[in-house]
């Protein structure tokens, strides 16, 4: 009992007490800056293997972008990717950053279904499905429950049964094999219910995109709730993004 | 006449040089290369299909010798032909995946069923929803049917257990949800850029094991002698990517036993492994570190300075939380004498890394055929005997102690990174490479076939989860299903790698 103690009082303060403002240590690369130095903008769309980058004006969509970061290596006095972990939106267009911009990636509240923030602010169960995805979103997805990130303190947790839960929260690009189980797993998630995309892959299909082994018609059939870029998606990109979708 | 062609780990071959045989001998050939050597094993075994024929390509480690012997033999799509699996059953799954691909029927296969039901695969009139499940009829027995979609954040797969009451005696692991077409988007992605980040993507628990593979086999094509501190970012990377992923598993151990202390403690302290992993190169996981004939992210004596005191204060509380759940007596009656696989069985089944290490069985890549900066000590790999859930736990406890070890020894003299021109990597033409990786889980075999203009022509990925879910379902016999979920966790094998 008493070395239960010990190894107790030696973890310290572990949570981040405010997951809002905390600094993530280190190079992260959260939301890119584009300048407006002119640059070669062919090389510049080449640079980048996932075809996120657009020009005129110079553009980088985050549901493309897997943060690789060569483009900000290859031209550094154009393309900056700051330590801003707050990336999720719930439009497509709300995820395209432009050239002399840099203002903070928000959601539109405007169209935010108003069941959601009445219904779920205090309480929103999600129901994870990894449709081909690569066990490193998974991966964060796990490390938001733990002690340090804690998203359950604001009421956010992930259930064993879709019957239980509010929402889908898909991870991957989501192969042929794996359709028919995301369709009947929504299927079992009683209304109303939100669709979450998490990471590259399951908003854009990623490196996998054009594959002949997807199937994407799921995101095509349901408007995703939110889309929260990453690869993988940090801890704190995951839970800022719930809190803003669900007001908190 | 050559039967055979020994090449080392890493080295690239002209195609022609591989010795072409009739099946029967190629059978003959690669079953006595196996017999009663305990030091020998199947690394990979996988057809390229040309036109209406299929090369097969036999790839037989020894460990001893340090060598990885290559055959091969030409067939024609949709051939019924006897299997190597009848006299060896290292070879079960690579014949199902041949079958699958090609159309091969084997006459003599003990279990004869799909793998992953790819995209491109020969016979297109079943779906994964049809897998014939091996099934009793019994009014004692019953089955339980779980997944692909289960009850946690993770991977997809579906288990079919046929239990006596509480008791397990038989698992069925079907797979394959994952399928991505990797191996076929390898080809068609043209960049080297794009086809880096495909090897991030084959198993992002493993990007570090993966992605070392990839570069290691594309140096080794391109005829390209990487610099000493790509080495060293590669061999400093793929332990720590240890050190996180053992420290997760234990604390996921520890959830399946209702542990909250050791789970919670343990949970804690991977972060600081991975957070050290963005300090370093900007992601948790460890994506965009490994290049091919580059880094973006020189290591300097700050960053080693750095991770000295990561080890400072993870050292102790690790050990102290050790100290703790491996005395603990409701600890150890759920993990000692759970999941037994005993040597002969993984001998049988030919497992690698910690799932032969666990039962006596010295499988190790960095001690076998050294890569990267194993070439510059002896690497002990750290063996149980017992097979159960406690040798798996004992395992990462131990290798988490070696790994730091190794660590401090690496960064103690920290190679200089030189800002160099990037070196122009085209392969040779027609020419065959295969790189091997001793990944966390164990070993990664990456494979690759140019043509005559030097383009890729075939990459074969094999994760070492091809070999070892087997050994899963081997583990949970006689269990009870409530030990279900440690025995899979002190596994902890990939579903992505697996399906590709």
């Amino acid at each position: 009992m008493f070395d239960n103690i010990k190894i107790l009082y030696h973890q310290g303060k572990q949570f981040i007490p405010n997951v809002k403002t905390v600094e993530v240590p280190g190079v992260f690369r959260g939301r890119p800056i584009i300048s407006t130095v002119n640059v070669d903008n062919q090389v510049l769309v080449s640079v980048c293997p996932l075809g996120a980058i657009e020009v005129s004006p110079v553009r980088i969509n985050l549901g493309k972008c897997n943060f690789c970061g060569e483009c900000s290596f290859k031209f550094p006095e154009k393309v900056k990717f700051t330590k801003d972990y707050k990336l999720a939106s719930n439009t497509p267009e709300g995820l395209i950053v432009t050239e002399g911009i840099d203002k903070p990636i928000q959601l539109d509240d405007s169209i935010i279904r108003p069941e959601i923030r009445k219904l779920f602010k205090g309480s929103l169960k999600l129901r994870q499905v990894s449709a081909a995805g690569d066990n490193s979103c998974e991966l964060e997805l796990n490390a938001s429950n733990n002690v340090q990130f804690d998203v359950s303190r604001f009421g956010i947790e992930f259930v064993a049964s879709p019957r239980h839960a509010d929402g889908v929260v898909i991870t991957g690009p989501i192969s042929q094999n794996m359709a028919t189980a995301l369709q009947i797993t929504y299927d079992a998630i009683p209304e109303p219910k939100m669709v979450i995309l998490i990471g590259v892959d399951a908003i854009s299909g990623g490196i996998f995109a054009g594959s002949p082994a997807l199937d994407r018609s799921f995101i095509e059939k349901y408007k995703p709730d939110l889309y929260i870029p990453g690869n993988p998606v940090h801890p704190l990109s995951f839970i800022n993004g719930l809190l803003s979708l669900l007001g908190k | 006449m050559n039967y055979i062609v020994a090449i080392k780990n890493n080295q690239t071959i002209p195609l022609k040089d591989i010795p072409e045989q009739s099946y029967t001998t190629f059978l003959e050939t690669n079953i006595n290369l196996l017999k009663d050597r305990d030091d020998r094993h199947c690394v990979n075994y996988f057809g390229f299909g040309v036109g209406d024929t299929v090369r097969l390509f036999c790839c037989i480690a020894d460990d001893s010798m340090h060598q990885i012997y290559l055959s091969s033999c030409v067939i024609n799509k949709g051939t019924t032909l006897n299997s190597f699996s009848k006299f060896n059953l290292n070879f079960e799954k690579f014949e199902r995946e041949i079958s699958e691909n090609f159309g091969i029927r084997y006459t003599d296969h003990p279990w004869f069923k799909p793998v992953r039901y790819p995209f491109n695969r020969f016979d297109k009139s079943k779906s994964i929803s049809e897998y014939p499940f091996y099934n009793v009829d019994s009014e004692e027995l019953h089955e339980v049917g779980v997944g692909p979609v289960h009850a946690g954040i993770i991977e997809p797969g579906h288990f079919r257990f046929i239990c006596n009451g509480e008791q397990i005696m038989h698992l069925e692991i079907q797979l394959g949800y994952q399928h991505r077409g990797i191996e076929q988007l390898f080809l068609q992605k043209k960049s080297l850029l794009e086809r880096t980040i495909l090897a991030e993507s084959i198993a992002g628990d493993t990007t570090v094991g993966h992605t070392t593979a990839f570069a290691n086999l594309w140096e080794s094509l391109a005829g390209y002698q990487s610099p000493e501190d790509l080495q060293f970012s590669r061999t400093l990377a793929l332990e720590l990517e240890r050190i996180a992923i053992h420290t997760g598993d234990l604390s996921a151990l520890c959830t399946d036993i209702a542990y909250q202390l050791g789970s919670s403690v343990f949970g804690r302290l991977r972060t600081p492994i991975v957070n050290y992993f963005q300090e370093w190169s900007g992601n948790r996981l460890a994506k965009g570190l490994i290049r091919v004939g580059k880094t973006n992210f020189p290591y300097n004596d700050q960053l080693a300075k750095r991770l000295e005191s990561v080890f400072v204060a993870y050292e102790p509380d690790f050990n102290e939380m050790c100290t703790k759940l491996f005395k603990l007596p409701s600890a150890l009656s759920r993990f000692e004498r759970t999941g037994v696989v005993t040597l002969d069985e993984v001998k049988s089944i030919g497992t690698v890394g910690m799932a032969a290490r666990m039962s006596g069985l010295n499988r190790d890549i960095r001690l076998s055929h050294p890569h990267n900066l194993y070439t510059t000590f002896e690497h002990q790999p750290i063996i149980k005997h017992h097979g159960d859930v406690y040798s798996r736990a004992q395992i990462r406890r131990e290798e988490i102690w070696q790994s730091i070890n190794y660590i401090k020894s690496l960064i103690s003299k920290v190679p200089e990174f030189k800002r160099v021109v990037e070196p122009d990597l085209k392969p040779q033409a027609n020419a065959f490479a295969l790189s091997l990786v001793e990944g966390w889980r164990g070993e990664i075999c990456h494979c690759a076939i140019t043509n005559d203009k030097g383009e890729l022509a075939l990459y074969k990925v094999k994760d070492p989860s091809f070999h070892n879910w087997l050994a899963l379902a081997q583990a949970v016999r006689n269990n009870e299903i409530s030990d279900f979920p440690i025995c899979n966790k002190s596994f902890n094998l990939s579903y992505c790698g697996h399906d590709l």
